[in-house]
């Protein structure tokens, strides 16, 4: 297929990016990405997902897809003969990983948020301590559906891996600003040895952002957050 | 032989997506309504992080998250596709059932619970989201097209729900000469057989929401005292 059939809006920073990338590149698809300047959106970008002006957007054959993990759904769907299954067969399982996708989009992430848009310590600790009852939440959700293997999808990434390691680069910024560790051998053994297992896959760790260079991008985001957070609701 | 249970209360629009989807499909169900002032040791057995409805219960495995269990239901009873084949289209469908439960259903809800600048403010986000969907109806009869789709199922609380809230609050969002395509799929869609044996009734939920509005609006009044 020429890669021009192919492409990706995007931005390397995004943990949402990060999951149509690695989808991507675990069904082996040549894809184009085309990187957003950031701090602007391009032409491109708004005529593509006009609704919410937002990154990631798959173009294929110049169609848009847009969310992240309907992008995830479309790349096995289109892409089902190459490589494994993202999702597993059994529905149950598929409803499984997708109830623990949304969770983490709805309940966790705006934890994670909230712990970078904290105007002080005392707001800090309460997020902390709600990312790590996420955290505790999928630990248990991890044991029971790994069933002993490496990944939420078992012997392969899948579709709960990549909807949640999407996030591990902001999660080792987060550990690294607040000195703690998040995943760590006492609370979440398992999760910890999946990081390290999901950060060297192949599809995975060339895209993967550097912690470091993340960890300087966060002090951007870290003040709109802030500064969202303190001015009045429009 | 397969047993299918769904937990649901008797007014929730989100619980109606999985009752029109298993009817539209046939299969046949168990109900058990849940009062959810006092929910029962079952429900929060099957739901527990959520505690919510509805509650899919399939040989004794729960689904939870009603989009969720609208992909499962697809998936289990194959017939009478709900999504469409195209990848692409099923992107779509599965993109404007998102789009309902987070661009429109929350300026809705604050409609309904708020007054003055705010409730206008939920006006225009709401009538915003809204022309988006009256494109996307461009040419079609539903939002599959012309059969109900996964989209439509997911939006159907616009035609009952949302009429209710219009009644209790006496602000019409979904004017025919704003919004001609929405309003006729607004007459379409409860109208089609299965959809239109199955509303909860109207003047209990008039009733339900003008006391949710009313408690709003109190709640508001008590904060701004503070």
């Amino acid at each position: 297929m020429a890669k021009s059939d192919v492409k990706l809006i995007g931005a390397w920073p995004s943990p949402f990016v990060l999951r149509a990338q690695i989808a991507l590149n675990l069904k082996s698809v040549e894809y184009e990405f085309l990187e957003e300047a950031l701090g602007s959106k391009s032409e491109l970008l708004l005529k593509s997902n006009p609704v919410h002006k937002k990154m990631p957007v798959l173009l294929h054959h110049d169609k848009p897809i847009c969310e992240s993990l309907i992008i995830v759904e479309y790349i096995q769907e289109v892409w089902a003969s190459s490589g494994p299954s993202i999702l597993p067969s059994d529905p149950y399982e598929r409803a499984i990983a997708r109830f623990w996708a949304a969770y983490v989009d709805e309940k966790w992430f705006p934890a994670m948020k909230g712990i970078l848009g904290a105007q002080d310590d005392e707001a800090r600790k309460a997020a902390v301590a709600q990312v790590a009852e996420g955290l505790a939440l999928l630990e248990e959700a991890f044991q029971k559906i790994s069933k002993g293997k490496s990944f939420f999808g078992g012997d392969h990434i899948g579709y709960l891996d990549i909807a949640f390691g999407g996030f591990l680069g902001w999660l080792r910024v987060i550990e690294g600003m607040g000195g703690i560790k998040l995943l760590n051998e006492t609370e979440t053994p398992g999760l910890l040895k999946w990081a390290d297992d999901f950060a060297a896959h192949p599809a995975v760790k060339d895209v993967l952002p550097d912690t470091e260079k993340l960890a300087e991008f966060s002090k951007v985001v870290i003040a709109k957050l802030r500064a969202a957070a303190a001015a009045p609701a429009k | 032989m397969a047993e299918v249970k769904l937990f649901r209360s008797w007014s929730s629009s989100f619980a109606l997506r999985i009752v029109w989807a298993l009817k539209l499909k046939g299969v046949p169900y168990d109900t058990i309504f849940e009062d959810l002032s006092s929910k029962s040791s079952l429900l929060l057995q099957y739901n527990p992080i959520h505690k919510k409805v509805p509650v899919l219960v399939h040989n004794g495995k729960s689904i939870v998250e009603s989009l969720v269990i609208l992909e499962y239901i697809e998936e289990t009873w194959k017939q009478n596709p709900l999504l469409p084949e195209d990848p692409h289209d099923r992107a779509t469908a599965r993109f404007w059932a998102q789009f309902g439960d987070d661009k429109v259903f929350p300026p809705v809800l604050d409609v309904l619970r708020n007054e003055g600048k705010e409730q206008e403010e939920g006006i225009v986000k709401a009538k915003e989201s809204l022309k988006y969907l009256e494109e996307e109806l461009k040419g079609k009869k539903f939002f599959g097209g012309e059969k109900i789709g996964f989209a439509d199922i997911a939006l159907g609380w616009l035609a009952h729900h949302e009429n209710v809230f219009e009644e209790v609050t006496g602000i019409t969002l979904i004017a025919e000469d704003e919004f001609p395509l929405l309003s006729e799929w607004r007459k379409t869609f409860p109208d089609a057989p299965v959809i239109k044996e199955n509303w909860p009734p109207r003047d209990k939920l008039v009733t339900k929401f003008q006391a949710i509005r009313e408690q709003a609006l109190v709640q508001k009044l008590k904060m701004a005292e503070k």
